[in-house]
């Protein structure tokens, strides 16, 4: 990995320069104090910074979407955290938005339009596909040429939004062998945090979710398990640790790959 | 003469019987909140013409779907020879078409018969999934009882159902070849149907015309009966989903199915402190529950769902919680909907149309809390349904029934929500240092 130091400028120094960003890059919450997975929001960063976007972050103005108090049924929650984020972003008069996690991709994007939050939100590897097929930005494999990638689905960007293909092109550019779990795409199985999961213990049952999927995954014997989602990192990562393959397979976000293998 | 006024009033009791029920499920249905779906009309026919007409959504298993979709062929085009059957029942004609339709009749009654043929079939490799194979969703233990039953029952009406058929066929085929049938003789010596042609000479040819004429009343009468006896069925079976299939996926959600759906009757609470002029959109007079405890709280297209429901299970067996031993099952939270809101239509039918609280709640009485807190929100369930069903917008209403109404959730969710109040962030890390990876290592 590069030693470069990262470039961040937030919302508030732009406005104060009188400068407005090309996109706000939505870090989320996991991406903020996750200490895995702020190593995807650096990486998210990196590419950013290689390809020279002009973008920014809210910084300590942004706050959680809400998306959990949603689905766990606190809808007031859900709105007061919506509202106070819609006026931040229409203060700054924000009109695209990349975010680092399906789930605030989904909220913004979905749910932010019918309490006045209109914007255009694509998701980090929508973001990286874009910029290679614009030719912005030039990947090698590197490291990972040849290597067996498998790519879990994050439920929030396939079946609740209909992305697939992004972060799949994106991983093909790596020159690797993409493998295919059985239940993948709109028949993607879950990691098990969605719906508020991730914050409570699992129901009594067989088997926890996570450990069933990594345990699919693993049936591949990949040596990358890619996922495009802090959550979902977090699953997998903990699925695979529970079945002690994590020497052979690496759990990695598609920004990940592309910044490592790239030396962003 | 006699037999005419039989049919008539059969077919009218029939009829009427189906009627007054369908009538039934209709005011069951309007129980649900009123929502306004209007949009989007080309997007709505297109889409009731792929997955309810085509079947597409089937085509994600193909064995299951190829079966259903021979019974479903069947079913539709054999329509044609009902008509028949209401217009010679009614006249006293007998194969009121053929003179009419010539070869394209011999055509049509031909592609029945063979679609019959693959239907019966179906029908026992349907039978051998159930009770042979146990193929797992369609074993669970929420199909105990009455499901199963209905299920099983239908498959057995439906191979019946095909043996009149071929009893009528046959019978008629040899007593026309001896020029004994009442179909009116166009001068040929057989009707050359496909199946009956030869298999009415195999199994009756050695008959007294007395005895044909017998059987081919049996088939032609059972066949009436069969249908009639479907019909006042259907209201009281799964099998209801071969009507409202229809208008169901007509009213499907066109949205992502990420997007979950925004409480007016909450922004009313919430938006005046962001905007002082904001004008709120619901009725503080009248002010709604929040979520959902029983089903007049649902919406009516949730309750259409629910009658929709074939209780087929792909839901079910997509469902990351239940393939891994939890309690939840979508399929499961459907049939208690629809069960909750036939005992609702009951209570409503021995109370003068009123519902009289019986103490009784689709939350509590049919589904438990510890379904409700399973679901993932991942929309496999949503996804894998045929028809577009979707369980879990009910999941999420009776999770904010649960939190909104009852502040009765997990405790540790209770620990996320005061965060996300406090810190703006599901975990306790500060506001503050929400930016502190920047300058992180």
């Amino acid at each position: 990995m590069s030693s470069t130091p990262i470039k961040v400028t937030t919302m508030a120094e732009m406005m104060a320069n009188g400068e407005m960003p090309e996109i706000l890059f939505w870090v989320g919450c996991s991406g903020s104090f996750d200490d895995r997975a702020k190593k995807i929001t650096k990486a998210i960063v990196r590419i950013l910074n290689h390809v020279g976007i002009k973008f920014a972050i809210l910084g300590t103005e942004e706050g959680c979407t809400g998306d959990p108090a949603k689905r766990a049924g606190n809808e007031f929650l859900f709105q007061m955290q919506a509202m106070q984020n819609i006026t931040v972003l229409n203060g700054y008069g924000i009109k695209k938005i990349v975010t680092g996690c399906p789930h605030c991709f989904n909220t913004i994007k979905n749910e932010y339009p019918a309490l006045g939050g209109n914007y255009e939100v694509v998701h980090h590897t929508q973001l990286v596909q874009e910029l290679i097929n614009s030719g912005k930005l030039k990947v090698s494999g590197g490291s990972f040429k040849g290597k067996k990638i498998v790519f879990h689905d994050p439920c929030y960007l396939g079946r609740a939004n209909d992305v697939y293909e992004a972060p799949r092109e994106v991983i093909k550019k790596l020159d690797v062998e993409l493998a295919e779990m059985k239940r993948s795409r709109a028949n993607g199985f879950c990691c098990g945090a969605g719906g508020a999961q991730l914050f409570k213990e699992a129901e009594n049952g067989k088997k926890e979710v996570h450990v069933e999927r990594a345990e699919e995954a693993l049936e591949l014997q990949p040596d990358v398990i890619a996922v495009g989602c802090p959550f979902c990192n977090t699953m997998m990562t903990d699925g695979v640790k529970h079945f002690n393959k994590e020497e052979k397979t690496k759990v990695l976000d598609v920004a990940e790959l592309i910044a490592n293998a790239n030396d962003l | 003469m006699l037999s005419s006024i039989l049919f008539c009033l059969l077919f009218g009791a029939g009829s009427i019987f189906f009627f007054l029920n369908a009538k039934k499920i209709r005011r069951n249905i309007l129980i649900g909140k009123n929502i306004t779906i209007s949009d989007n009309k080309s997007e709505r026919w297109k889409t009731m013409l792929l997955v309810a007409f085509g079947q597409k959504k089937m085509f994600s298993r193909p064995i299951p779907a190829i079966l259903h979709f021979v019974l479903y062929a069947a079913f539709i085009i054999t329509q044609i020879e009902l008509l028949e059957i209401i217009i010679d029942g009614v006249s006293g004609n007998h194969r009121f078409f053929r003179p009419f339709l010539g070869g394209f009749y011999t055509f049509l009654i031909s592609l029945i018969e063979v679609l019959s043929v693959l239907a019966f079939i179906a029908t026992f490799a349907f039978l051998a999934r159930r009770n042979l194979l146990k193929v797992p969703r369609l074993v669970m233990n929420e199909l105990n009882g009455w499901p199963k039953l209905d299920a099983n029952l239908i498959l057995l009406a439906e191979i019946t159902l095909i043996i009149f058929i071929f009893m009528m066929n046959g019978a008629d085929e040899v007593l026309y070849q001896r020029g004994a049938s009442h179909a009116v003789n166009t001068g040929d010596n057989s009707f050359g149907f496909s199946i009956s042609r030869h298999l009415g000479p195999a199994l009756y040819g050695g008959m007294p015309d007395g005895g044909l004429h017998v059987i081919e009343r049996i088939g032609w009468w059972g066949h009436l009966l069969m249908v009639l006896g479907f019909l006042c069925y259907l209201p009281f079976s799964k099998h209801l989903h071969i009507v409202l299939a229809f208008p169901n996926t007509f009213y499907s959600n066109l949205s992502k199915k990420g997007k979950l759906t925004t409480l007016d009757s909450v922004t009313d609470v919430v938006a005046p402190n962001f905007d002082p002029s904001y004008q709120p959109k619901t009725d503080p007079n009248n002010p709604e529950r929040f979520g959902v405890k029983d089903v007049q709280d649902l919406t009516w297209k949730n309750l259409l769902d629910a009658y929709s429901c074939t209780e087929c299970g792909r839901c079910t067996s997509s469902c990351p919680q239940n393939q891994t031993g939890k309690k939840l099952s979508p399929r499961k939270i459907m049939m208690d909907t629809r069960d909750r809101l036939v005992e609702v239509g009951k209570n409503m039918d021995a109370n003068k149309g009123v519902f009289v609280d019986d103490g009784k709640s689709l939350l509590g009485d049919f589904i438990s809390t510890e379904e409700i807190w399973a679901c993932n929100t991942c929309n496999a369930c949503v996804e894998a349904c045929p028809v577009n069903i979707n369980p879990l917008e009910i999941i999420v209403e009776m999770r904010r029934y649960l939190v909104m109404e009852q502040s009765q959730n997990p405790s540790e969710l209770t620990n996320m929500f005061s965060n996300l109040e406090n810190n703006g962030a599901p975990w306790q890390f500060s506001p503050a240092d929400r930016a502190n990876w920047v300058n992180e290592n």
